[in-house]
């Protein structure tokens, strides 16, 4: 009878290294992939001119193609609010719950084997790589509370930790398994070159916008400026998006840095109050939160600043209402110096 | 004009969005059925035909149109190229 695992397919070099070893020893492997609405993945391409040259690929899917398997990408955004309003084991160096995280994925996978009848569960984890999530005291912790157990298997540093069921089972020889660990790369490296892997993903790190500093500056801006921390997709999605600066605690300006950029903020001009000069070549700006006459005055010349009329006396601008309605201001640029450092988020 | 069985609507979505619509309209219909995808995004022009290939399903047609990406699939199973 053959076995079958799901791996968790992130993209990255180690996912796709655990999922090779384990397909070496014939196992039925398919790919998993879970979608939080933080992922790098492809949002910053999609977004930003600048990026249109580079080639958009979603690594996780090249990956399972690199490896002739199946790839369930599975959309968790609603479910992945509690992981990161409440995480049982807190936030790293910035908003990111990497063990809370790693535990609800593992848990889904584990959800996803039960309903359509897999053995056990693979993740690319080693020991040490992550200071969070992936420590020999962690590790036990994400088997246990995701409720996986022992059919939670790391082949990449499966001979350090306890044996797991497909191991003491036989459905997997685990002298074929490794003893990874620690944050250098080289032995995943000379493992790719075995398997003739010789394009992948950068490793380590900047897979997710909660480790990122500046954008967990602008999630914890946003929450604390709101009465609650709940969140839309749309919301996390603006966070990755333009400048943002705050001039008034109720509102802030969210300032297109690139054609891209204004095309995409284009689409929430019947969400938001905008801005954007007709006199000048000028960025699209949004106004998120409740503005007055006078708020609309001086996001405007702050507007007027990050366009090409910054130098003159008067750039006229168009306001617009999300009920489609709109209006021209004339208004002086603000200087650069009254531009206070501390309203940029 | 191919007979379409099912459109997604995945404007203004960012990827891995279209693809994961995709997947679960995809999920849903019979092998031979026809999905048609619009999208803005223009990762889907390489991420849902990936997604075909691997998960068995054929791209009978990729069209531009304006800002929009019109993707026509016949859902598989067909095997991998």
């Amino acid at each position: 009878m053959q076995r079958k695992a799901v791996s968790l397919i992130s993209g990255g070099l180690d996912s796709m290294l655990a999922t090779r070893v384990i397909m070496d020893q014939g196992i039925h492997v398919e790919g998993i992939n879970f979608y939080t609405g933080f992922c790098v993945e492809g949002h910053t391409h999609a977004i930003r001119s600048k990026d249109k040259a580079k080639p958009k690929r979603n690594n996780a899917l090249w990956v399972a193609e690199q490896l002739g398997i199946k790839l369930h990408i599975v959309d968790v955004i609603e479910e992945y609010k509690d992981v990161l309003l409440n995480p049982k084991h807190g936030y790293g160096q910035n908003m990111n719950p990497c063990l809370d995280c790693k535990g609800f994925m593992v848990r889904k996978a584990y959800e996803w084997i039960q309903a359509n009848d897999f053995d056990f569960i693979i993740t690319g984890e080693v020991i040490g790589q992550r200071p969070m999530s992936q420590r020999k005291d962690t590790m036990p912790v994400v088997a246990r509370e995701s409720g996986a157990g022992d059919r939670l298997l790391r082949p990449l540093c499966a001979k350090s930790l306890p044996p797991t069921l497909p191991e003491r089972e036989d459905w997997v020889d685990r002298e074929k398994l490794y003893k990874f660990s620690g944050r250098s790369r080289k032995p995943q490296m000379a493992l790719a070159e075995e398997f003739g892997f010789n394009d992948y993903a950068t490793p380590a790190g900047g897979c997710c916008f909660l480790t990122d500093v500046a954008y967990s500056s602008k999630l914890v801006d946003m929450w604390q400026h709101r009465s609650s921390r709940d969140y839309e997709l749309d919301d996390i999605m603006l966070l990755k998006v333009g400048r943002h600066l705050r001039p008034r605690a109720h509102f802030k300006l969210i300032v297109s840095r690139e054609e891209g950029e204004g095309r995409f903020l284009e689409g929430y001009r019947n969400q938001f109050v905008y801005l954007q000069a007709c006199s000048h070549p000028g960025p699209l700006v949004l106004l998120d939160g409740e503005v007055d006459a006078d708020d609309i005055q001086l996001a405007a010349r702050i507007a007027a600043r990050y366009g090409q009329g910054r130098d003159t006396e008067r750039v006229d601008i168009t306001v617009g209402w999300p009920d489609g309605r709109t209006e021209q201001l004339l208004v002086k640029p603000m200087p650069s110096d009254e531009i206070i450092p501390e309203w940029h988020v | 004009m191919a007979r379409i069985d099912r459109q997604v609507d995945a404007r203004r979505l960012l990827c891995p969005l279209p693809v994961i619509r995709t997947q679960d309209a995809a999920t849903e219909m019979q092998p031979g059925e026809m999905l048609c995808v619009v999208a803005t995004d223009p990762g889907v022009m390489n991420d849902i035909p990936a997604w075909c290939r691997i998960n068995g399903h054929r791209v009978e047609m990729i069209e531009e149109r304006a800002d929009e990406i019109i993707i026509t699939i016949k859902v598989g199973g067909f095997e991998r190229d």
